[in-house]
């Protein structure tokens, strides 16, 4: 702590300290502890086989509907199966189709995005007019079509859900590659004769990372969420595999007699996105450029 | 500056501090920062960008930005404490007493309603009118702005106005109230030489006309030169010198003034390029300031003992002061 | 100006296409244009430093973007070293690009915030093949030695850096190439007073070491007045009056220069009682007629409503566009 200057009223500048240090603080904290929870989330679904945790798919209709214990710590669903299990084996699936989809979403988005901003004219309408589209479209009815082409199940979902949200990406960096395209620093590499993909991929992209990996924390949880629901529907992953959104689903039916079944994992995806907008706070934080 | 004639100034800062927040933690913006405005007077602050003039703008209207507080000195307005002021007197006095233009007037007029909507709506806040009144009103300060065909103006939206009309309009409104003094923060840094010409012109026929005092803020000698009676010189939140326009020009005493003052090119063709005399490094980051004088860094006359020295200025205003005690 | 010019500009025009509104189409009218040059010719002479100086709207920048080939003229002529630079392709083009390099206002804008300084600087001369992988940091300690920083910057992002650092860095990128003209955009206009002198010491060296050429375009005069050896007043579009630089300072000719050099800020004059010019710059969508000054100009006449002034020639390159030509010396003070 630095003492207060001469001259100065020593409670104010121990409360703009104060004041200072929380400010700072709050984004190291943030980024942190969203990464803790996530990398605990994460390391307990990828280590789930050596845990030693029950069969997730296992029926004991003996043990049906037990409440939390010790012996199952999330209790156990109408079969019998132990949902911790489930809840950690799940993750393999959750985590995994929210990032995977998340950053093929982002890197085709960025892409076109880039390409939109840039060149402007035909293509950027174009582009854009596809953007809308495919953004007003009815999603699940999208979801419906193409699993009438490949049937149901994840492969459906991941196709479907990429289909929709790289979008929001090539929108997102559309308007920043609008804004970063009168900088000067481009200017420059235009007027040294550079070659546009070097100018849009080498010198703008970097500087468009920063709103996308920001917005891509919260649609990690988002298109979990969508997967989630479209379990729900029947339309993402089948039974018995462990799902998130799946065991919500099944929970649905005891909820008044056996509640457990659908609050833990639900609690569960409350926080993975807690966990994630952490992260994404603090890295808005730290990927601020404007440190002027 | 306490002249014999009148005691208690209009307005009054003393020893005042501002503390704010960056990235980097807490610092001081403005440090033990003392000056004062008497009624007809202008003062002009001048300083580089970051040395904490804005912001001492604001702190005499006790307008500190959050999380930023005032965390040492006194403002008086007419010899009163604004602490010992209550919220209503606060209001009174920020809306009527005291008004102040910005650099930017594109910000602060709102873009979805007409000048006249503006115009209209301040005045029947603050002076109670009429709609009617205050249409008349409006049409009057327009005029005495130099704004031409008012009653056309006020139909307008202000981005149909240029630079220097929306700068004219927000002056219009900054004296509706006939306020005694105007803090202006950089008004013309954004406008053309020769619109900046007029809108300083006018602003000095206002001061004359209404016996108004002013401060002006600004970074550009010539402006502070051309239009006010005293300068007080900032550097790193501190006041390094301080006096009467004519004699800090003339015989600048502190080792900043001097450089600043050599450091500007002049229109007097000299021809040839020849070197400017410059001020070695940049300006300090607002909280990286060394111990002692924040100057002494870039200094060409500093010396060990400045690294202990406090910053305070030897005379005491409206003398010619300077707070440095090496340079005579 | 015998020999032959480096660069010439001839008779150059540029619009730009406003919106076509719905009101506007439905009247039949065409989408307004902006007119941002209009018969625009200037010359810069080997080692020479041409000013350029004007409010907004007088065009400045746009000049300087028609030369680096930013923005296509609508019509005329820009040669450099006895190339057109629209017409040129292949190697002369890249021969060009290296040439003329651009120096911008906004120290902070100017830079990759994501690219090292040392990257930023040498990155020109990698991709126009005048060093290889290995020679990049040697010329960039070079290039941070000659702007005066330390070469430990190299390493840094734009970020730790101040704005008349950052500025250096600009400069020592668009020595790169190693140019033969340099055009400064009010490159020192957004820094503060004791960094703008350090900056323009530094273009004084460059001047003196490096035989360049350069155009400064600023709107403060006091800075044309110190670094260029001719200056260009525009306005509205067009060049108002050319010559040396003392000579036009010392002895305007045109009412417009004599009014900006008015309604410049001096540290010792005392305002004067009126405004140096009166009335707004008229809108660039709107030219007067006439002389396009004639709005404002209070020697004005009739005839300044009705033609354009043609060009009236004083010693030593010394031109006005002015019909009246006033005898401002003795109006200056009233």
């Amino acid at each position: 702590m630095r003492p207060s200057p001469p001259g100065i009223e020593k409670d104010a500048w121990l409360r703009l300290t104060r004041r200072a240090r929380l400010d700072r603080g709050w984004a190291t904290i943030s980024l942190y502890a969203g990464i803790a929870i996530v990398a605990f989330i994460a390391a307990l679904s990828a280590a789930a086989p050596f845990l030693g945790l029950r069969d997730p798919t296992a029926t004991d209709l003996m043990n049906a509907l037990q409440p939390p214990s010790l012996a199952f710590p999330f209790g156990t669903d109408d079969l019998g199966r132990d949902i911790f299990a489930r809840v950690v084996y799940a993750g393999r699936v959750d985590l995994v189709f929210g990032i995977v989809v998340t950053y093929v979403s982002l890197v085709i988005g960025l892409s076109i995005g880039a390409i939109s901003g840039y060149f402007g004219g035909l293509v950027d309408t174009v582009i854009m007019r596809i953007v809308d589209l495919v953004i007003s479209f009815p999603f699940i009815i999208l979801i419906l079509t193409i699993a009438a082409i490949v049937g149901p199940g994840l492969t459906g979902a991941y196709i479907g859900v990429i289909a929709v949200s790289w979008a929001l990406y090539a929108r997102l960096t559309r308007g920043e590659m609008l804004a970063i395209r009168r900088r000067e620093f481009i200017l420059n590499a235009e007027t040294l004769g550079y070659s546009a993909p070097r100018v849009v991929f080498v010198h703008a992209l970097p500087n468009l990372l920063r709103a996308n990996l920001v917005f891509s924390m919260s649609d990690i949880v988002l298109n979990i969420l969508t997967l989630a629901a479209l379990s729900y529907l029947g339309l993402g992953v089948a039974p018995p595999t462990p799902e998130w959104g799946e065991m919500i689903a099944q929970g649905q039916k005891n909820l008044f007699n056996a509640w457990w079944i659908s609050t833990l994992p639900g609690l569960v995806i409350v926080l993975v996105g807690i966990g994630f907008s952490l992260i994404g706070d603090g890295l808005a934080d730290r990927l601020d450029e404007s440190g002027r | 500056m306490q002249t014999a004639s009148s005691p208690t100034p209009l307005l009054a800062a003393r020893d005042l501090s501002v503390g704010l927040v960056n990235r980097h933690g807490a610092f001081l913006a403005t440090n033990r920062v003392s000056l004062a405005v008497d009624r007809g007077q202008s003062l002009g602050l001048l300083g580089e960008s970051g040395c904490g003039k804005s912001i001492t703008l604001r702190a005499l209207l006790g307008l500190v930005p959050h999380p930023g507080e005032i965390v040492g000195g006194s403002v008086t307005w007419k010899g009163r404490d604004w602490r010992s002021l209550s919220k209503s007197e606060i209001r009174r006095i920020r809306g009527k007493d005291i008004a102040m233009i910005f650099q930017d007037p594109a910000s602060c007029l709102n873009p979805v309603f007409t000048i006249g909507d503006q115009v209209t709506e301040t005045l029947r806040l603050k002076l109670a009118l009429k709609a009617k009144a205050a249409r008349e009103l409006a049409r009057d300060l327009l005029d005495q702005v130099g704004i031409p065909a008012p009653e056309e103006r006020l139909r307008l939206y202000p981005h149909q106005l240029s630079g220097g009309m929306r700068q004219r309009v927000m002056i219009a409104m900054a004296i509706a109230t006939e306020p005694d003094l105007l803090l202006a923060d950089e008004p013309t840094t954004a406008l053309d030489v020769t619109i900046q010409d007029q809108i300083l012109t006018l602003l000095a026929r206002l001061k004359e006309r209404n016996r108004m005092a002013m401060i002006l803020v600004s970074h550009d000698v010539g402006v502070v030169a051309q239009n006010c009676d005293f300068i007080a010189v900032m550097y790193a939140g501190h006041i390094v010198e301080w006096g009467p326009t004519h004699d800090v020009l003339r015989t600048p005493r502190h080792p900043y003034t001097r450089g600043l003052l050599a450091a500007i090119p002049r229109l007097e063709v000299s021809g040839g390029r020849h070197p400017l005399q410059t001020i070695a490094g940049a300006p300090p980051t607002p909280g990286e300031l060394p111990e002692g004088c924040p100057f002494r860094l870039r200094c060409p006359s500093a010396r060990p003992e400045c690294a202990t020295i406090p910053v305070t200025l030897d005379r005491k205003p409206p003398d010619h002061g300077s707070a440095c005690p090496i340079v005579m | 100006m015998t020999e032959t010019p480096l660069l010439s500009v001839t008779s150059l025009h540029k619009t730009f296409g406003g919106r076509a509104s719905l009101a506007r189409l439905l009247q039949g009218k065409p989408a307004r244009r902006l007119t941002a040059l209009d018969d625009v010719s200037l010359t810069l002479g080997r080692n020479e430093v041409l000013g350029i100086v004007g409010e907004s709207g007088s065009g400045k920048s746009t000049i300087a973007r028609c030369i680096t080939r930013l923005e296509k003229p609508d019509q005329g002529e820009i040669t450099f070293a006895g190339e057109d630079v629209w017409q040129a392709r292949g190697a002369k083009l890249r021969g060009i690009r290296k040439d003329l390099q651009m120096i911008y206002q906004d120290p902070y804008g100017a830079l990759n915030p994501r690219m090292s300084i040392g990257r930023a600087i040498a990155e020109p001369a990698l991709v126009h093949g005048l060093i290889g992988r290995d020679g990049a940091r040697a010329l960039a300690c070079e290039l941070l030695d000659r702007v005066g920083l330390p070469r430990s910057v190299a390493e840094l992002t734009p970020r730790a850096l101040s704005g008349g650092q950052r500025q250096r860095v600009a400069i020592a990128r668009a020595l790169a190439l190693k140019p033969r003209v340099i055009i400064a955009d009010e490159a020192v206009s957004a820094l503060d007073a004791s960094v703008q002198a350090q900056i323009l010491n530094l273009f004084g060296e460059l001047m003196r070491d490096l035989s360049l050429s350069m155009i400064f375009i600023s709107h403060q005069l006091s800075v044309i007045a110190h670094l260029a050896d001719r200056v260009a007043v525009m306005y509205l579009g067009r060049i108002v009056e050319t010559g040396a630089t003392a000579d036009v300072f010392a002895r305007p000719r045109h009412p417009y220069t004599a009014a900006l050099l008015k309604a410049h800020p001096h540290l010792e004059a005392r305002r004067s009682q009126t405004p140096a010019l009166a009335g707004e710059i008229p809108s660039a969508y709107a030219i007067p007629e006439g002389c396009r000054f004639n709005t404002r100009c209070r020697y004005a006449e009739t005839r300044c409503r009705l033609s354009d002034p043609p060009a009236a020639a004083f010693a030593q390159g010394h031109e006005a566009w002015c019909h009246v030509l006033p005898d401002l010396e003795n109006s200056a003070n009233s």
